[in-house]
């Protein structure tokens, strides 16, 4: 098994490639963070480990906006992240300035997954060590869409999901009570199902929040 | 025949430009709105080659728009006219964009500001500012009746003077012309003044068919 997981170029003899897993190692280790899909609205929460004494904590942003109506929270190597996130602003408004249109929240996912896939293939680099939740609104139907991608490029939709610590248990507690909800009650079960998790850990930590509500049109 | 000029009031900048779309003899369009808004509280009111001053200018309202999501902060007006400043030097000697610009903004700790940028990369902050055959008249109108702190009214009442000026004493007059303002509470447009109105086409019943 050793000699298969230092470039992440070789696949192992079972089909494994150990580097991308290695990397979702990591991502479980990353803070909690949860997505639900409303219908009208879309909510992203993240905990965050009660910052340091000295450390000016609003400099410590962990969900991102990536265009007007597009966030992103992610799990994992914060560093990749800034990297990752750096990239897809820019090619949000690059898509802007060729089409002359906001990106679709699928296509900004599907652009993240790529450049998450690309870096499984080539030599001499490793995967980005973070797993994302993608939220945002489409610009011209206004329908609600939360996303996820993995260090293996690999991306779909959800009605609600989690990543990073106690994912699992997270997910379970959605499977468990989820339903069509709007408005508040969205943001209610994105809270909950984050204190489901953060209750057992160390005291003092926090929580952040973005919620997208429908924007009107006019 | 492009007309683009503006001025600095009490608290606000207006910049007005003229909205033809013309092509050697032909007359495009007449309500072509050449003040891009650049950010909630900035506008680049732009003259020049068709192409180059579209493509030019919305390469700019994008790296605007991107420099607010990587740091959480919208550019101040100065900031934003270097930068366009400094694009349009970078392509000089290569691949000129022939573009002159009126920047307009307000930023809360400075206020309104205005800067002329021409197409060779000049760089001025300037209390009013004109481009084109029209700035003959337009800039020799605000130096006589321009004085700081004018209030919204009088800046519109010289805007007013000095469209009409252009349109009577320019050969090749542009009808319509566009006024925008930016202030405290953002940049929006003001008016239009239309000379010439799109005339609505014949509709089948009348041409008897």
């Amino acid at each position: 098994m050793a000699r298969y997981d230092r470039a992440i170029t070789v696949f192992s003899p079972d089909g494994h490639l150990f580097q991308v897993e290695y990397a979702l190692e990591a991502v479980r280790k990353g803070n909690a963070a949860v997505g639900v899909r409303g219908t009208d609205i879309v909510v992203l929460g993240v905990e965050k480990k009660s910052t340091a004494k000295l450390q000016d904590s609003r400099s410590v942003k962990k969900i991102v906006s990536l265009d007007d109506h597009v966030a992103l929270v992610c799990a994992g190597l914060k560093a990749d992240a800034r990297v990752l996130v750096n990239k897809a602003r820019i090619e949000c408004q690059s898509y802007r300035l060729t089409v002359e249109d906001p990106v679709t929240v699928e296509y900004i996912t599907r652009y993240i997954a790529g450049l998450q896939q690309k870096y499984t293939q080539s030599g001499g680099v490793r995967p980005f060590g973070l797993s994302t939740l993608i939220v945002g609104f489409d610009p011209h139907l206004g329908v609600p869409a939360l996303y996820q991608t993995d260090p293996s490029g690999a991306f779909s939709a959800w009605k609600a999901n989690a990543t990073g610590r106690n994912s699992n248990s997270m997910r379970e507690f959605l499977e468990k009570n989820y339903k069509e909800t709007s408005g508040q009650e969205t943001v209610k079960l994105a809270i909950r199902a984050l204190l489901e998790v953060s209750y057992f850990l160390s005291s003092g930590c926090t929580f952040e929040f973005i919620f997208h509500k429908l924007p009107e049109h006019a | 025949m492009e007309c683009v000029f503006g001025l600095v009031g009490d608290g606000f900048v207006i910049v007005a430009s003229d909205t033809s779309a013309v092509n050697s003899i032909l007359v495009h369009k007449t309500n072509e709105d050449k003040i891009m808004k650049l950010d909630s509280h900035k506008f680049v009111a732009a003259s020049g080659e068709s192409g180059d001053r579209v493509q030019f200018t919305e390469y700019i309202q994008k790296n605007v728009a991107l420099y607010q999501f990587r740091n959480g902060i919208p550019l101040t007006t100065a900031a934003a006219a270097n930068f366009t400043r400094g694009e349009l030097a970078t392509a000089l000697r290569k691949n000129p964009y022939m573009v002159n610009i009126l920047l307009a903004g307000h930023d809360k700790e400075t206020g309104p500001s205005l800067y002329y940028i021409d197409y060779i990369a000049t760089l001025h902050k300037v209390d009013k500012g004109a481009f084109g055959y029209g700035s003959f008249f337009c800039l020799s109108l605000m130096d006589r009746h321009y004085h700081s702190g004018m209030s919204v009214e009088e800046a519109i009442e010289l805007v007013d003077k000095c469209i009409k000026e252009i349109q009577s004493r320019l050969v090749v007059a542009p009808p319509n012309f566009v006024i925008k303002i930016v202030d405290g509470d953002g940049a929006r447009e003001y008016a239009w003044r239309e000379s010439v109105k799109d005339t609505p086409t014949a509709q089948p019943e009348a041409l008897g068919v």
